[in-house]
């Protein structure tokens, strides 16, 4: 490590030949289970694959030669020279796959609506299309925002470069290797069925070779912090990366059907696999959706606010609270199943608990901007984010009522759910990330603002009407559903056929997709926006922009 | 030595990553190691067996096109579920299931029961054109199935793997496999072998076209066979309170 730092950060030292070495052999294996293969897809991913490690090691040299010629890039104002290339990169990544997640959910939406939109097609149809939208809206678009923010924010809260130097731009390559291959296997009917969990063995692997990559880069970053305590936001990120690890290599478990085969099966079943899967799963939301954006906030709110986090206190509990809680939240997917009532009740009771901690969060970041309040006028970008956090507060008080038995007898397989997670998704996860992209890319790409505020603004109203399109849309359908089939007619006979409750179902859909539809737009909007602010435009008549803390100054943890 | 506080954890970051561990393994322990551990979590009833090669390979082919996206397979112990669709699942209805196919939502009908509830050419028919059975479906076309041939050459390599898995697939199954894919969907043939190692399967020429084995006969004689296995008449109500 110590050798690296010294030594110009791009040349070629021992890490690189081992990568490069590393490459040369997974270059080899894939080419071996090309050539053994009869499945076309297995030999359509071992060429990708292919193609990924021989760019890889073309890439390794070049950045040589490159930096060689050019000489190491410029320290920035804190005196370190913060390795920044990897992080555009996820930031630009973020942008494009939740373009392509929104528009794959809009049109799976549509499919609903309009069921002819199938074509007949094996690559079209909404069992296939649906795991393309959920990996692509929670993985690649919220994966890349996660890694982008938590490797900007280790750096500027550790007040150092971040540990390794090709092992940064390894993360990012690899994990949007992850998301082609998963998303192209969903497309050709490669999955496992397991819910946010679909990929098959041979990308669980990959994930898992990228995913370390990426706690060994953070720990090592921390490790070499010049700062004495470890900023909160990095507690979160910490607590996500490595819970991920876990839950991803219980769950993902599995043998292989042969070695050039792309089916597996997995090793746990029925109920119990049922358990892990939700465990699984809503830790998926726990540690993925919930504790890394809370980095998120933790980190952009009191940055744009200029304001310290409200109490640190509140802080450490919020912290410990959240961890250990959700872990136990899984079973009230499971309610009234096969799965022991004693373990659904427990499910159930630590879901309760959860409001808690997450309104401890919640109310952490709200009131962050005390004294700042004004800016929610004066600045979109904070409005969005504080939308963000009420949006967090709605939805973690909606998925503890959800999860209490009585109210999930009728909620549980309707649309109340899709509801609930677009609430948090689109409202939390989708603004939380918004704020947070346009706090950073004038940060990154060196410009002094943004293109446009009032496009922000546009942004956010447009997707803010889409969102409350959205849920309610999905509130009412959902309860209706869940009415219908519960309903007895005065002689106690079942009132509605199960095909009745679809039919009634349809201009709900459409009017999801439209709210979707809007979400999109908004996003489309952002899209331009950081495209011009990189291309170092202004837009006419706002160059007067409220100018927010610069990049690096480190935040207070709140009051001591 | 100072006295220990959250400022030693904040400054120590193996420390914090060792605590985090710690704090979030608890739950996932206290919950998922028992359901291995005590017997009662899977009932003991007569019935259930391991899918014949070609139900095997309909699975395969539901678990391919995401069906459990919009269809369960979990009756829930309750009054409109079990007069809907039948009794209420038992964990050992799926104790074969890798992995479980229960879903989470019910964009269409929960389909743990659904074997003998439609004949074979509904099945054919709707699942070529669901509105043509259905008119208010919302279901995808999957007319693609019935003019594809089943791909066997991993059908031994799949009962290998989950015989390794646990399931209890004898060296004869396994040896037989491919030709009892054969035999299922050809009522001409003789079915008694493949009967006896898969009681209570269904024979009979699936997709209506006797010519190939397609992936259309693999999947409806999956569909099938969904809750038929547990014969609930023969079942004291007993046994099923957990």
């Amino acid at each position: 490590m110590a050798a690296s730092r010294e030594a110009a950060p791009g040349t070629l030292n021992a890490a690189s030949y081992g990568v490069g070495g590393a490459f040369v052999v997974g270059a080899l294996i894939s080419i071996f289970i090309a050539a053994k293969t009869v499945d076309s897809v297995m030999a359509f991913h071992a060429t990708l694959f292919i193609l990924f490690f021989l760019i890889g090691i073309f890439a390794i040299g070049k950045r040589h030669f490159d930096t060689l010629e050019r000489g190491p890039e410029p320290a920035t104002q804190d005196g370190v020279i913060y390795h920044d290339g990897p992080i555009r990169l996820a930031t630009l990544a973020a942008v494009f796959w939740g373009i392509v997640g929104f528009s794959a959910g809009l049109y799976i939406a549509l499919e609903l609506a309009f069921p002819w939109l199938n074509f007949d097609l094996p690559w079209l149809n909404f069992g296939r299309l649906r795991p393309l939208h959920t990996s692509g809206v929670v993985f690649a678009f919220g994966g890349n925002a996660l890694i982008a923010t938590s490797l900007y924010v280790v750096q500027r809260t550790c007040k150092t470069r971040l540990a390794g130097d090709i092992a940064p731009w390894f993360l990012v390559w690899g994990y949007q290797l992850f998301i082609v291959l998963a998303a192209t296997g969903y497309l050709l009917g490669v999955t496992q069925s397991k819910e946010y969990a679909e990929p098959e063995w041979y990308v669980d692997i990959w994930l898992t070779i990228v995913w370390v990559t990426y706690l060994v880069i953070f720990l090592a970053t921390l490790a070499r912090r010049k700062e004495p305590h470890i900023y909160v936001a990095n507690w979160f990120y910490l607590a996500f990366i490595v819970t991920i690890a876990m839950l991803h290599l219980i769950n993902n478990a599995a043998i292989p059907v042969s070695f050039t085969s792309t089916k597996s099966y997995i090793l746990w079943a029925g109920v119990q696999d049922a358990l892990i899967q939700w465990w699984y799963g809503h830790n998926a939301v726990g540690f993925f959706l919930t504790a890394g954006f809370l980095g998120m906030m933790y980190y952009f709110i009191p940055k744009r606010a200029e304001r310290p986090i409200y109490s640190y206190r509140l802080s450490i509990v919020h912290f410990w609270a959240i961890i250990f809680l959700y872990i136990w939240a899984g079973p009230h997917h499971l309610h009234y199943t096969a799965l022991p009532d004693w373990a659904q009740t427990l499910g159930m009771t630590f879901s309760i608990m959860l409001w808690m901690p997450s309104w401890g969060g919640m109310i952490n970041g709200l009131m962050t901007l005390s004294g700042a309040w004004d800016k929610l006028r004066t600045d979109p970008v904070i409005r969005m984010l504080v939308v963000s956090i009420a949006f967090y507060g709605m939805s973690t008080f909606e998925g503890p009522v959800m999860s209490i038995k009585a109210v999930n007898s009728l909620s549980h397989y309707t649309d109340w759910t899709i509801g609930h997670v677009h609430s948090s998704a689109l409202g939390w996860v989708g603004f939380v990330t918004f704020g947070s992209i346009y706090c950073m890319v004038p940060w990154l790409w060196n410009r002094k603002q943004l293109y446009s505020l009032t496009l922000v603004n546009w942004h956010f109203w447009i997707a803010t009407l889409g969102i409350v399109l959205y849920i309610t849309a999905m509130w009412v359908s959902g309860i209706l559903q869940g009415l219908m089939w519960r309903a007895y007619d005065s002689l106690g006979f079942l009132e509605y056929s199960f095909v009745e409750s679809v039919e009634a179902m349809h201009p709900f859909y459409v009017i999801r997709a439209l709210g979707g539809g809007m979400f999109l737009v908004g996003a489309l909007i952002m899209t331009y926006n950081v495209y011009m602010t990189i291309q170092g435009h202004v837009r006419k008549g706002e160059e007067m922009q409220p100018a927010p803390a610069g990049d690096g100054q480190i935040l207070a943890v709140g009051a001591r | 030595m100072s006295k220990f506080t959250h400022a030693t954890i904040e400054k120590n970051s193996i420390l914090l990553l060792v605590l985090t561990l710690v704090v979030v393994s608890i739950g996932g322990l206290v919950e998922i190691v028992p359901t291995f551990l005590i017997k009662t979590t899977i009932e003991d009833v007569d019935g259930v067996r391991p899918y014949s090669p070609l139900e095997l390979a309909g699975r395969d082919i539901y678990v391919r096109e995401g069906c459990y996206a919009c269809h369960s397979q979990m009756i829930r112990a309750l009054r409109s579920e079990v007069e809907r669709y039948g009794h209420y699942s038992l964990a050992a209805e799926s104790k074969y299931d890798h992995p479980f196919q229960w879903g989470s939502k019910r964009t269409g009908p929960d389909l743990a029961r659904v074997g003998g509830k439609y004949s074979d050419a509904w099945h054919q028919v709707h699942m070529a054109d669901p509105r043509a059975v259905v008119p208010e479906s919302v279901m995808p076309g999957y007319p693609f199935l019935a003019e594809t041939p089943l791909a066997q050459h991993d059908i031994e390599n799949s009962l290998k793997t989950l015989a390794f898995l646990g399931t209890p697939y004898s060296e004869e199954m396994i040896a037989e496999a491919l030709s009892d894919v054969f035999v299922q969907q050809s009522p001409d043939e003789d079915y008694d072998p493949m009967l006896d190692r898969y009681p209570g399967a269904i024979v009979s020429n699936f997709d209506g076209d006797p010519s190939t084995v397609s992936e259309l006969d693999a999947m409806i004689a999956y569909l099938q066979m969904l809750g038929t296995l547990v014969d609930f008449s023969a079942v004291e109500r007993s046994t099923l309170v957990q």
